[in-house]
């Protein structure tokens, strides 16, 4: 992993925003006393009259975007994830989501990998309370690559957007070619041999579901699809790998309940059931420690979805 | 200019639109009486004289902004509307039915001219806020046009309120002028008795406004404060209009109870024969 490049998924945020500066003047940045740690800093020094500060008002924050946007700005509001979407759903809901605003929603510090600040810091639902908003996209990248892009997606995209960052630096494992487009997911990776099992994985864990299949290549052959985009969900490729493996493992650092588990279920049960085993976490509260720590703890590192990798295939009826 | 004739044309709009409200309400069978009537010469005075709007071009870039954050007074927006020609007033009657533009509270994108989307309460003063703002990075010092945000007293209750009103007073917002219907009342009571509220005007003050207070069925002195509002350059407005929820139905008037019902058909009765024996009476009252 040594020669791996390492960055935080929030730094490609914060490297798209300063080239959003540059190219469209619409865009305007609202953040709630978190300018460092979102990666807003570098937007602010550099077009201070495009930074807008709000205090630790984090329902402000939500209504503040939705005015300048219903105005025609394009604002990223932002803030952790626990408190933006958290603790402003109702005002994102209201006057961004039925108000059908272009508000870009950035919600940082998602998942367990926070550590050391605890469950109360480590945001577990975003993605349950923003798939379920009419409206609403919810983009969550991999790496700080498809970060940038999907940032520069979510501005160009005439409607509102949620957008799920990390604060760990993980596995840099797309480049400037790799292909983004919202809704459209894309396989990491495919073994040689027919898959057995296909991995749907969101977000930075991507790099633990790459791990697990490569290891295990040869005793269950795998694909792994990047599933960037949760709302539009790309039904057509999920079916499709489903089809053609016939088991399923959802990876997540999500609530399974909600998250891009319970997306996929709600796909498959429709169009081509099978088995799915779910990594990611099950109605349990984080706590704090450090985050390869808790990934493990929580049971979505790689030799975790190894194992249900073979779960799911096991489940598999036989002939 | 504001003529005598002026003033009455704007209070016979508004006894025509306190009918209208009852009508459609009654249509409805359900919705909220009092606000809406206490805030009729309000919204007379605005689409009848202060605003800057065309009915018939409802997305001109130049317009005022009247952004409603109590959407559950609608009622009385839309009949404003309706008779400042943005639409039929017959179409009123279809207020909460299915398939309708006037939705139970108002929709953005149902209705154009509505400005935002709009009824749980406490958020309607950041939206305005934030428009404001982009408007004044577009249009320095003061914007091409204004922005109006109507409040409700009992919405002063919820903490998304607060925020907005400090960070409104922290970036000086003085294109943006707030109104609160000081009419007393909410839902479960008086509002002294559910969550005291005063001092209002020292609390905004506190928060880097300058308040102006005002009785909200006297359409002069209404229009006379709106005026003093554009001459502050270095804060945002607040609006303390005290108003009589009920204002027109004596029966009703200042009886909290009529907070969230709708007229049943004899009630509407008795309240139309009143409302149209008073065309432009509720401002001499006040002499």
């Amino acid at each position: 992993m040594s020669d791996i490049k390492m960055e935080a998924t929030r730094d490609g945020f914060g490297r798209a925003l300063l080239e959003l500066g540059e190219r469209d003047k619409r865009v305007v940045v609202c953040c709630a006393d978190l300018a460092e740690s979102t990666r807003v800093l570098a937007f602010k020094e550099k077009y201070p009259g495009r930074y807008i500060e709000l205090g630790v008002a984090e329902q402000n924050l939500a209504t503040i975007g939705s005015g300048l946007a219903n105005y025609g700005k394009i604002p990223f509001i932002c803030s952790y994830a626990a408190f933006n979407p958290g603790r402003n759903n109702e005002q994102i809901r209201t006057t961004i989501s039925l108000n059908n605003v272009p508000v870009k929603i950035a919600g940082m510090h998602a998942g367990v990998s926070v550590g050391p600040d605890g469950a109360t810091h480590q945001a577990l639902e975003d993605i349950a309370l923003m798939r379920v908003q009419p409206n609403m996209v919810v983009l969550s990248p991999c790496d700080s690559e498809e970060a940038y892009k999907a940032t520069l997606a979510a501005a160009a995209h005439p409607g509102p957007v949620y957008l799920r960052f990390a604060r760990e630096k993980t596995p840099v494992i797309t480049t400037p070619d790799t292909p983004f487009e919202i809704g459209k997911a894309w396989v990491a990776w495919e073994s040689e041999h027919s898959p057995e099992v296909a991995i749907f994985a969101t977000g930075p864990l991507l790099a633990e579901a790459l791990e697990a299949a490569k290891k295990m290549e040869h005793a269950l052959p795998a694909v792994v699809i990047n599933i960037h985009t949760i709302k539009p969900l790309d039904r057509e490729h999920i079916v499709e790998h489903a089809r053609a493996a016939g088991a399923v493992v959802v990876v997540e650092e999500h609530q399974v309940a909600g998250g891009l588990g319970g997306a996929v279920a709600e796909c498959l049960s429709e169009e081509y059931p099978v088995p799915i085993e779910f990594v990611g976490i099950k109605d349990r509260f984080g706590q704090s420690g450090e985050p390869k720590e808790l990934i493990a703890y929580y049971g979505m590192d790689a030799a975790h979805i190894e194992e249900a990798a073979k779960k799911a295939a096991g489940r598999k009826k036989s002939g | 200019m504001l003529t005598d004739a002026t003033i009455k044309n704007i209070e016979l709009k508004a006894a025509a639109i306190r009918e209208t409200i009852v009508e459609m309400l009654v249509a409805a069978g359900s919705g909220h009486t009092a606000g809406p009537l206490g805030m009729a010469d309000i919204f007379a005075a605005f689409y009848f004289y202060i605003l800057k709007h065309d009915p018939h071009n409802p997305a001109w870039e130049e317009r005022d902004r009247l952004m409603l954050s109590n959407g559950h007074i609608t009622p009385v927006r839309y009949a404003a509307m309706a008779h400042a020609g943005y639409f039929p007033v017959a179409e009123c009657l279809t207020l909460r039915k299915f398939g309708s533009r006037l939705q139970g509270h108002p929709e953005r994108e149902k209705l154009p001219g509505v400005e935002t989307t709009s009824g749980p309460l406490g958020s309607g003063l950041g939206q305005a806020a934030g428009y404001a703002y982009g408007a004044r990075m577009d249009h320095p010092p003061r914007g091409a046009f204004r922005v109006y945000c109507l409040m409700s007293d009992g919405e002063q209750d919820a903490g998304n309120t607060w925020e907005a009103a400090m960070w409104c007073g922290a970036n000086k917002l003085s294109n943006l002028t707030a109104v609160i219907d000081r009419n007393n009342i909410q839902i479960n009571g008086m509002t002294e008795e559910v969550m005291p509220l005063e001092n209002l005007r020292a609390k905004y003050e506190a928060f880097g406004w300058h308040v102006l207070e005002v009785d909200g069925h006297n359409v002069s002195a209404f229009i006379s404060v709106i005026e003093q509002a554009k001459a502050i350059y270095e804060k945002p407005t607040l609006i303390l209009a005290h108003t009589i929820p009920g204002k027109g139905v004596k029966e009703i008037e200042f009886d909290y109870h009529w907070h969230g019902k709708p007229p049943n058909k004899e009630e509407a009765v008795r309240f139309l024969a009143e409302l149209r024996t008073l065309k432009g009476k509720i401002r001499s009252e006040h002499q």
